[in-house]
């Protein structure tokens, strides 16, 4: 999660670069620099980029872990797209994000139009509705397992007391995917919420008022005014958001491990289950190179739309 | 400790009148700590409660059995051991292997340091699933597998916390170690007496969000490890479940000690931690 607060420092990039140049005036530096970034650059490059390229070695291969691989040329990829499981996976990931992100969205924007205004107690209510984002999916996993458990969940006792009919929730293909998107956005709508009210806060007052004299409404403000200036954020969080999506898994392995009737499995558990479970290390790694052929293309667009925008 | 606010806050003492929006806002906020405050009267529930249909909403008096159930569980215990160790080791690696490399990186002219940097930025789009597979790999050849050392290794630094501390001393003026550097002393002498003094906030950024990828991290230790005591909570926590279907209050328990650390931190670093994040997302 640590890349989450990443993105924003490449933009700044260029122009510290130029800033520095001033102060390298002083060759010779060059061992005791070396030193000092050595440590850093031997575990983050030798845990990304070497791994990158030995992974799309291995997608060309039959490598199950134990036995010396083979070499396969296209063929797992080949396999990759009439496999019916994989298929699925793609569906439900897409179907899973397809929800994800705009409920998430506009989710965020709602709450952070109503948290933008100075009243008592808005920082407990900004904290209430962030708090679930800390709290990791293995925990919300065990918690909503036991809240939606359909036999002795606290949900379908509430539902029975007030008279609907009970659920079957994890235990229902149709239910088991649109439960994990609530939850899911029960902790993800809070990083929307957080960034959209910093950047809510950087409109200039002036702006919304210059409007309000010109005889806008609060709608046409909203329009006009708001959401025009957040442009770029949202870009931001649609690009975000979808990653995140796309990288579903711990949630989906704590509460339904792929079920029921394999409704729930989503790409990165296809890619965990053929690597880890089914010793199809090869087979797994093609698939998560096309995963990640769809992730690097989002990161390239966003960053080429934040290049466009400055320029 | 309640503000997530980065607006500036109402001068103290002035009163302000009451607002409709707190009928909107208050059960909104609610509806958001609802599961978490039920997961805390249910870790407090006995068994007899929890698992009578309909379960009970709320325990009838404070019951530890859960919390008892846990820590006399040799395993529980040792999870969390596990898991803080980890936590606690990325936490210092990051912090001491992260300035170390944003410092030179900021301030001294080396060969290759613009190519060293540009390739370091731009590992942070590699996804983790084309990385997984090979990391494994690499740590069972290490032999590191089912160790606390092949969860260790790979968070020992990220490129988030070189950059973020290089970005921090750039913006620091030169002059400051200028005379440092002119008393004779050494660049790390620089950097640890008169750098890292100035950059608390940064170190405190990094180790905040150090200490919560770490802890809550699930895909990597699911991979990596194998026997049950050398687990950490998130990945005991999933198979405990499993196993102790009948006693959900010590499963509650157990959920409640493994939320409670990384609530009390971001409790107590909300500030850094929410500027943190909205800086890079809005002003990049």
């Amino acid at each position: 999660m640590a890349k989450t607060f990443a993105v924003g420092y490449r933009a700044r990039e260029t122009a510290t670069v130029r800033r520095t140049r001033r102060d390298r005036s002083r060759v010779g530096g060059t061992p005791t620099a070396w030193l000092f970034v050595a440590p850093a650059v031997v575990i983050i490059l030798g845990l990304s980029i070497g791994p990158m390229i030995w992974s799309l070695l291995l997608s060309f291969q039959s490598a199950d872990l134990v036995t010396p691989a083979r070499w396969l040329g296209w063929h797992n990829y080949e396999v990759l797209a009439t496999d019916p499981t994989f298929r699925r996976a793609v569906e439900h990931t897409l179907l899973y994000t397809a929800l994800f992100v705009p409920l998430s969205i506009v989710g965020g924007l709602g709450l952070a139009l109503a948290l933008n205004r100075r009243i008592r107690l808005i920082g407990l209510y900004r904290t209430l509705i962030f708090v679930p984002f800390v709290v990791s999916a293995a925990s919300q996993g065990v918690l909503f397992s036991f809240v939606f458990d359909a036999q002795f969940g606290i949900a379908n006792s509430l539902l029975a007391r007030i008279g609907l009919p009970t659920q079957g929730f994890f235990a229902d293909p149709n239910e088991a995917l649109p439960l994990l998107v609530a939850i899911g956005l029960w902790s993800g709508v809070g990083f929307c919420v957080i960034i959209l009210l910093a950047a809510l806060q950087d409109i200039p007052p002036e702006l919304r008022e210059a409007a309000i004299v010109d005889g806008a409404g609060r709608g046409a403000v909203l329009r006009h005014v708001v959401l025009p200036t957040l442009r770029p954020v949202l870009v931001f969080l649609v690009v975000w958001q979808t990653i995140q999506a796309l990288q579903v898994f711990d949630l989906v392995y704590v509460t339904t491990k792929g079920g029921p009737l394999g409704s729930t499995v989503v790409i990165v558990y296809f890619v965990w289950d053929q690597a880890f479970q089914l010793f199809q290390a090869g087979y797994g790694a093609a698939a998560a190179y096309l995963l990640a052929a769809v992730l690097l293309a989002a990161s390239l667009l966003l960053r080429l739309y934040q290049r466009i925008r400055k320029a | 400790m309640t503000t997530a606010d980065t607006v500036r806050r109402p001068g103290r003492g002035r009163r302000l009148p009451f607002s409709g929006w707190h009928l909107l806002l208050a059960p909104l906020s609610m509806g958001f700590a609802l599961p978490l405050l039920w997961l805390l009267a249910s870790s407090f529930m006995t068994n007899a409660e929890i698992n009578r249909f309909p379960p009970a909403l709320f325990p009838h008096g404070i019951h530890l059995d859960g919390y008892l159930y846990v820590l006399r569980n040799a395993l529980f215990p040792r999870w969390f051991a596990n898991t803080a160790i980890v936590a606690i080791v990325a936490v210092l690696a990051n912090l001491v292997f992260g300035s170390l490399a944003g410092y030179a990186f900021a301030r001294i002219r080396f060969l290759g340091s613009r190519v060293l940097l540009a390739v370091m930025l731009a590992t942070m789009v590699i996804p983790f699933q084309i990385t997984m597979i090979p990391t494994f790999l690499l740590m069972s050849r290490l032999r590191l597998t089912d160790t606390l050392g092949a969860l260790i290794v790979p968070s020992l630094v990220t490129p988030f916390a070189v950059f973020l501390l290089r970005q921090f001393f750039l913006r620091l003026p030169p002059e400051l170690e200028e005379a440092a550097r002119i008393d004779g002393c050494s660049r790390l002498r620089t950097l640890v007496s008169v750098i890292l003094p100035l950059a608390r906030p940064a170190l405190a950024t990094v180790a905040a969000l150090t200490f919560l990828t770490t802890w809550n991290d699930l895909t990597w230790p699911l991979i990596a490890i194998t026997s049950d005591h050398q687990y950490t909570l998130q990945l005991g926590l999933a198979t405990f479940q499993g196993q102790h279907r009948t006693e959900w209050p010590a499963v509650m328990a157990g959920n409640v000690i493994t939320i409670l650390p990384v609530l009390v931190a971001f409790l107590l670093a909300q500030r850094t931690f929410v500027q943190s994040l909205t800086s890079t997302a809005v002003k990049g």
